[in-house]
């Protein structure tokens, strides 16, 4: 009763893996769903050690939220797989999988948490009876949910050759299908609630990692949103998110601005801030490089120079005592000069390089990336002329002050106390919605449309009468430019410009590897991609310190994974997309797609 | 498919009757390899020349030398008149588009997209505007999408503008191409191949979108193997053998010459051997084209612009 109707001859679901009947597999991973999310209100240890303090009944803490929302969100997709009125809207596309994969979710964290506390504290003696109902009843819900018939179908009356493996099963209980109806049409306000109640939740997300603790809070939340997402991708809502929020772009992208700009105030101290701050900073000058990658298909491996440039001309011309040549500039004009300061080292560069094609401009870039570096080492007084400090840098670079507003300075802004890293997110904030408004813009255009030509084909493009080099020396230059904008703010939330921030690859963002990674993992091209990349990019590593050595392995083996398994990204374009999976061909409408018939006539000749 | 727009004028029509291309004494030569020797060719405007030859005989070179992807080693190119900048992009500005033996779309991008990318020499907006998005801006790319669509309407993809180009089929690319190229609003139109792989209705069809552009006063040069397509479409068809001009004159000149078959086919030996089982089947070929539908007989020249598209796979 819960599959609807296919006109034609009745499809089979793929079997599921566990053979259950599939209205009792439902029912069972409810029930198991809903002890789960009850199982939080029990103490999972008897210590208060273990980070979270687990020891409350009645009060879910720690990774028992995490639980709690797995466990919600796993009766919430099931209710709506039984056919419960009023949650039809939260799996428009698959039903099985979304199931499975929140179920999936909510059992790797929670028995990730109780394997944390029996290590942390030294053996299963430590788990009260509540972890281990915990456990159980996630493991329930899990085996309920293997029980479901997968979302695909195969024709009816079509033998299927020898029964699939249960690996083939599993990975056919977890396939995308495309969604099944065109979704009922939200009223206008509905629409921008919706948006509103997204960017809310997503803010309330990233929030809470951000103010996980580092260790075991932070490994489980990371191992249960990587779960999560898909089993909404799964679901169809993020299909759907995506579909309104391009209806309505200009409001989507203030909503998201605006709760960018609340992060400050959920915020009780500094510490988790700077972090916010650094992200923007990593964020801004990800999106110019997509200006220059993604857009014009230039491979640019020495770009955190440009961010390099414009932090140092910042803090030259910032009143630092330390700077060689002793000017304060108001705030102004020292974005000003940053910006220019890039733009022209952009243009010294690019005017020679971008003469080369490929492979060979990725090298001189990645060539000119360290040279800035060791420019700058050797600019010390002793090397060369003293301009920089060399290894020193240039330390002690003042807060800014902008109409006597002074960012080293608490202020209370609508009840909120936002202190120095706070104040400097928020500047942040607005230069990262002008690059996003540079970027959109320059697009959007026949410069834009150009870039992506030149990306596809450059002998075409140029056949069509472009310009080539010269358009190309205007991405490279576009995108220095908006990287040296970064670099000005930046340079003042670390108070200090040393060579060793501007390396090509290093632990830590940014750096040249770390700014390609952050647009490639978010998605080329795209504008939400590159923030989205940047923002997992640095947090993830910050949060990860407990790691050390074994960081960098962990974070590389996961960009592997994330390639092999989505290439064209977290939040790929469109274009990309269709590059990457041919057989997703979403702009073609369904009727031109093979009749039913003749996929099975061709089914049995292959057979023959 | 008659309505051609004719918003566009062709960039720069100073005459009407006058020359369009004036390619003298062309030679392109790679380290020791002389790929084009010494090519005349004058395009006057409302003509279709055509421009046939074997497999490697440098068509594709000397269309390159044309449009400045290569800078020709002796001779000079001029259009209407002034001499061509060796750039490809002001060559395109100046006037002349081409379309490509192996399709080059842009992939990735929409129909309307790759229509508009044509657009970009008749376009001026740059950066500031993009970014500051006056009136003037909104205006511009309104008349650009307009044109595209009048484009797209014309050889009939209008339905299809926000597909990807990658997955038209393959004579929707050729069209699109054709498109794209036309949307610089060109006084000369180069087609290199624009039938290859297409079948006879597909070609029919291009037949009838070439005749329509060149009524429209665009001269088009086109390099083909099928030689019906040639013969039923060129006011004037030039021979290209070995990267020389060895003839140029009406179909009818053409088809006549022995020489150009013989560049085709090679020279038969006296008394070849299979001379007879030539002649049959030669016999049996007239007669198959005489009664197929839709053939044209009249057309047939005697031996080998005859049958199928590719005559140079034959016997040298």
């Amino acid at each position: 009763m819960t599959t609807p109707p296919t006109t034609g001859a009745a499809p089979q679901h793929h079997p599921g893996v566990l053979p259950l009947p599939q209205r009792g597999a439902l029912l069972t991973t409810a029930a198991a769903a809903l002890a789960t999310a009850a199982s939080t209100g029990l103490a999972w240890t008897w210590s208060s050690e273990f980070p979270g303090d687990l020891t409350y009944y009645g009060s879910p803490a720690g990774l028992q939220l995490i639980t709690l929302a797995g466990g919600v969100l796993t009766l919430l997709f099931a209710l709506s797989g039984l056919g419960v009125r009023g949650l039809g809207w939260l799996t428009p596309a698959g039903r099985t999988a979304p199931v499975l994969l929140a179920a999936i979710a909510t059992f790797a964290a929670t028995w990730f948490t109780l394997g944390a506390i029996a290590v942390q504290l030294g053996g299963l003696v430590n788990l009260e009876p509540g972890g281990f109902a915990a456990g159980a009843a996630a493991l329930a819900a899990l085996l309920g949910a293997l029980g479901l018939p997968a979302d695909r179908t195969a024709p009816a009356g079509r033998e299927t050759g020898p029964a699939p493996g249960a690996w083939q099963r599993f990975t056919g209980a977890l396939a995308p299908v495309p969604l099944r109806k065109p979704a009922r049409a939200l009223p206008y306000w509905g629409e921008i609630l919706v948006i509103a109640a997204a960017f809310a939740a997503g803010l309330y997300v990233f929030t809470y990692g951000i103010d996980a603790d580092d260790g075991p809070p932070f490994v489980g939340y990371l191992i249960f949103v990587v779960l999560a997402v898909p089993a909404l991708q799964r679901a169809g809502l993020t299909s759907r998110l995506s579909e309104i929020t391009a209806r309505h772009r200009t409001f989507a992208l203030t909503a998201a601005f605006v709760a960018a700009a609340c992060f400050p105030l959920t915020q009780e101290t500094d510490q988790y801030t700077i972090i916010g701050a650094n992200i923007l900073v990593f964020a801004t000058v990800a999106l110019g490089l997509n200006v220059v990658v993604g857009l014009a298909g230039l491979l640019d491996l020495g770009y955190v120079a440009f961010l390099g440039v414009g932090a140092y001309a910042a803090a030259l011309v910032s009143g630092s005592p330390e700077s060689a040549l002793g000017l304060h500039f108001p705030f102004w004009a020292a974005l000003l000069t940053g910006a220019a300061a890039s733009l022209v080292f952009g243009v010294l560069i690019g005017a020679p390089t971008l003469r080369l094609r490929g492979d060979y401009l990725a090298i001189v870039t990645l060539g000119f990336g360290e040279i800035f570096r060791i420019a700058m080492l050797n600019l010390n007084g002793t090397t060369g002329p003293d301009v920089t400090n060399g290894a020193m840098g240039i330390p002690n670079i003042p807060n800014l002050e902008i109409f006597g507003f002074n960012f080293g300075e608490p202020h209370d802004i609508l009840g909120f106390t936002i202190a120095t890293y706070g104040n400097y997110y928020l500047l942040m904030i607005l230069v990262t919605a002008f690059v996003v408004l540079v970027f959109r813009r320059a697009a959007a255009s026949r410069i834009g449309r150009a870039w992506i030509a030149i990306r596809e084909d450059e002998t075409a493009a140029v056949a069509m009468g472009i310009n080539s080099f010269r358009l190309r020396l205007l991405a490279f230059a576009l995108g220095a430019a908006l990287a040296g904008l970064a670099g000005t703010v930046h340079v003042h939330i670390v108070t200090t410009a040393t060579p060793e921030q501007f390396q090509f690859a290093g632990p830590t963002p940014p750096n040249s590897a770390f700014l390609l990674a952050a647009v490639i993992l978010g998605g080329m091209g795209t504008l939400s991609g590159p923030l989205v990349g940047a923002a997992l990019l640095f947090l993830i590593p910050a949060k990860l310190d407990f790691l050390q050595d074994y960081q960098l392995l962990l974070f590389g083996l996961a960009l592997v994974l994330l390639m092999r398994f989505r290439p064209e990204g977290l939040i790929p374009d469109r274009r990309k997309q269709l590059e990457f999976h041919e057989t997703g061909q979403l702009d073609v409408p369904p009727d031109t797609g093979l009749p039913e018939r003749d996929q099975a006539i061709g089914g049995t000749q292959a057979k023959a | 498919m008659t309505t051609f727009p004719s918003t566009a004028e062709p960039a720069g029509t100073a005459d009407t009757t006058g020359t369009v291309l004036e390619a003298a004494g062309v030679t392109m030569r790679f380290g020791g390899l002389t790929a084009v020797r010494g090519v005349d060719l004058t395009v006057r405007t409302g003509e279709i020349v055509g421009l046939i030859g074997p497999n490697g005989a440098g068509k594709t070179t000397f269309f390159n030398c044309l449009t400045g992807l290569y800078v020709p080693t002796e001779g000079s190119v001029s259009y209407r008149g002034t001499r061509l900048s060796r750039k490809p992009h002001l060559v395109t500005k100046a006037g002349i588009a081409r379309t490509f033996q192996n399709i080059r779309l842009f992939a990735n991008m929409t129909v309307l997209e790759n229509t508009l990318v044509g657009r970009h020499t008749r376009t001026k907006e740059g950066l500031w505007s993009a970014l500051l998005r006056g009136p003037g801006f909104h205006k511009a790319e309104r008349s650009s999408e307009q044109r595209a669509m009048e484009l797209l309407e014309f050889t009939g993809l209008a339905a299809k503008r926000d597909h990807l180009a990658r997955n038209l089929p393959y004579g929707e690319q050729r069209k699109l191409e054709i498109a794209r190229a036309l949307a610089s609003d060109p006084g000369l139109l180069l087609l290199d191949e624009p039938t290859a792989g297409m079948n006879p209705q597909e070609t029919r069809a291009t037949q009838d979108l070439v005749l329509a552009i060149r009524d429209q006063g665009t001269a088009v040069l086109v390099i083909e193997h099928d030689m019906r397509f040639i013969f039923n479409l060129c006011d004037r068809v030039a021979v290209l053998v070995q990267g020389e001009k060895l003839l140029e004159g009406t179909s009818e000149v053409v088809q006549a010459d022995e020489r150009v078959i013989a560049a085709y086919l090679g020279t038969p030996f006296d008394d070849a051997p299979g001379a007879e089982e030539a002649a049959e089947v030669r016999a049996a070929e007239e007669a198959r084209s005489g009664a197929a539908p839709g053939a044209a007989p009249e057309d047939s020249p005697p031996d080998a612009a005859s049958g199928p598209a590719t005559p140079e796979g034959g016997a040298r």
